[in-house]
């Protein structure tokens, strides 16, 4: 475990790494200035810009800087907001948790509804039950979170005005106040995000099953007069989620791309929203710095998906 | 009864034969129905502008942000601009994105994945390795770095119509490509030991050959599965660059765009969301049906 846990730790770095050149590279591909507001203010002379820039290495060869840049990011130096004047760092701590918060419950909400509708879908293929929730999965990954936003506001927020439709950071209560407000202002996004994942997931974790359903050590395990219900979540369950874990950690991306779409959406203050305001305000550190955070996350997340992997299945050995 | 002579040329004249793909998608019966409302929808916003000519930029203030009439058959937004007029426009700018985005990520991976497959060793494992850090990019943030970054460059080249047409077919193919190499890899790892292909090279085929005659037309299956899933991904992409108003500039009327402009006019005008919204869905929904019953059709292990 040891070993692997280690070289996978390597093959993540490695990602990282990847993944910061290509972002890099496209910053350093793309045309124009990133002192492009600075330039074309009057009030700042040319040889205080040509001062910057000799003091930020911009005048050296791109594997230079992007080696200083990356090294910078290591020591924890992310830059400075031109918009919001503090840390880039400071920012993006500021911001991670209700991020983290949405798209963590938003996960867990998709697992409790895709594993008992998919495990019992599996359980009776083709019949009523079946039909239904498959039905529904596919409409739930054809509507575009964006488009189930608006519908969820338009239902619960300005037709029963039953949830408020801005996400507050600043709540005003305290205690138990606090608590059901926060609750109640989480549920839309929450919600929203649940309900497009866990369609995608149903349809998984009902093929899933569906193909360990039919080996023979299920047959051998009914045969020796387990319940059925022993025989699922003892048995079949542990096997079907192995491919599971897997479809789950490559649909990530997708997963965060969403979290931007309902963070816009209900205003929730996470690093999704900062990445779109900073884009409208052409806040270049910001937008760097957001990116590549979610591109950690990725990795973060696909790295855990692994562990995770071969602690169900001791069969599998890295080669 | 028959004797068993006549029951052997029975078996021979009219052994029953396994279903066509064709058959088989037939059976399908919601990717029909798929099929049949996707080619309603192409025909409407192809043809829906000849018939239904109101300009999707006339401003009329008098009937500002009005319900569904005669007059509008779906309203008309905050300008008074005619909503069915703007749909049926957007509707074209964006089906033609997810066909164009799908077709570039197809031709990527195709290339990627026949590259790859044909190629063993430091090439094959370099082209894999590259897949699997581009499937662990976040492709959203990716996506908004990339058209904020390059957006004006391209405007001030070709107009920012085409200039924003053009960018976002390459980033959503550019970044959708990698599922399409990773099957095609699959399928000529596999192929590429088949007697048949075997014969060809014993025949002197060249390398070139062997896949554009005899690899290639065996892999496509799967690939032409995946590109129809892609559409659906690439529409849903672009909506998304448009709703969260990074995608086509206000006078370019994309479904995204048009929910865009009308989110914060929910509670006053809800007709102005709702019919975007159910475009979007409508196609991407016909298409996931389509693509499942050409999965149930095309699918090797069912061929044969």
């Amino acid at each position: 475990m040891a070993v692997f846990l280690a070289r996978r730790l390597a093959i993540a770095m490695l990602s990282v790494i990847g993944a910061s050149v290509v972002l890099y590279a496209v910053l350093a591909l793309a045309p124009g200035d990133v002192f492009g507001e600075l330039v074309s203010n009057p009030g700042i002379p040319p040889d205080v810009i040509a001062n910057m820039r000799e003091k930020l290495g911009l005048d050296q060869p791109i594997h230079i800087r992007y080696v200083n840049w990356a090294l910078a990011m290591v020591q924890g130096d992310w830059g400075y907001s031109l918009v919001n004047r503090i840390d880039v760092g400071t920012l993006i701590w500021q911001r991670i948790p209700a991020t983290l918060l949405v798209v963590g419950s938003a996960q867990a909400l998709a697992l409790a509804i895709a594993l008992p509708v998919g495990v019992l879908a599996a359980m009776r293929p083709y019949s009523v039950f079946d039909q239904i929730a498959s039905t529904l999965a596919f409409i739930g990954f054809s509507l575009p979170t964006f488009f189930t936003g608006l519908l969820f506001i338009l239902l619960f927020s300005i037709t029963l005005d039953w949830l408020p439709f801005i996400y507050r950071a600043d709540l005003e209560q305290t205690g138990g106040a606090w608590v059901w407000a926060q609750l109640r202002q989480s549920i839309m996004p929450v919600t929203v995000l649940a309900l497009f994942q866990a369609a995608s997931w149903t349809r998984y974790v009902r093929s899933s099953v569906l193909e360990v359903i039919r080996l023979d050590y299920v047959v051998t395990a009914r045969s020796k007069g387990l319940p059925e219900r022993v025989v699922i979540v003892k048995h079949v369950l542990r096997n079907a989620l192995i491919p599971v874990v897997t479809m789950v950690a490559l649909e990530l991306p997708v997963v965060f791309g969403g979290a931007i779409v309902t963070e816009q959406i209900f205003r929730v203050p996470g690093i999704g929203s900062l990445l779109i305001s900073s884009i409208m305000a052409n806040d270049t550190p910001v937008i760097m710095a957001v990116t590549f955070v979610f591109a950690c996350l990725v990795i973060l997340f696909n790295l855990i998906a692994d562990v995770l992997y071969r602690w169900l299945d001791p069969r599998i050995k890295l080669h | 009864m028959a004797g068993p002579s006549h029951q052997t040329t029975l078996t021979v004249a009219d052994e029953p034969r396994a279903p066509t793909s064709w058959q088989r998608f037939r059976k399908h019966r919601m990717a029909v129905v798929g099929t049949v409302v996707l080619g309603l929808l192409v025909a409407l916003v192809l043809l829906g502008p000849l018939i239904w000519n109101v300009p999707i930029d006339k401003i009329d203030f008098r009937a500002r942000l009005a319900m569904p009439s005669a007059a509008h058959p779906l309203g008309t937004d905050d300008l008074g601009q005619d909503l069915l007029a703007r749909l049926l426009y957007g509707g074209r700018v964006s089906l033609a994105v997810g066909f164009a985005a799908m077709l570039v990520a197809v031709v990527i991976g195709t290339l990627v994945g026949a590259v790859a497959g044909m190629s063993r060793g430091p090439l094959d494992a370099f082209l894999m390795w590259l897949t699997d850090l581009f499937l662990a990019l976040p492709t959203l943030p990716l996506l908004l770095l990339i058209i904020y970054l390059f957006r004006d460059a391209l405007k001030g080249l070709v107009g920012p119509e085409v200039g924003v047409f053009v960018l976002i077919i390459a980033v959503v193919g550019g970044l959708r490509w990698m599922p399409v190499a990773r099957l095609v890899r699959a399928q000529f790892l596999t192929i590429r030991e088949r007697e048949f292909v075997e014969a060809a090279r014993a025949l002197g085929a060249s390398r070139l050959r062997q896949v554009v005659l005899h690899i290639l037309p065996n892999a496509l299956g799967p690939v032409i599965v995946a590109g129809t899933i892609s559409v659906a991904e690439a529409i849903i992409a672009e909506s998304t660059l448009s709703f969260l108003g990074l995608g086509f500039p206000p006078d370019t009327p994309t479904w995204g765009r048009i929910l865009f402009d009308a989110k914060d006019f929910l509670s006053i005008a809800p007709h102005w969301a709702l019919f975007p919204g159910l475009a979007i869905f409508l196609t991407v929904l016909s298409i996931n049906f389509i693509g499942d019953g050409l999965r149930d059709a095309l699918d090797p292990r069912k061929v044969r």
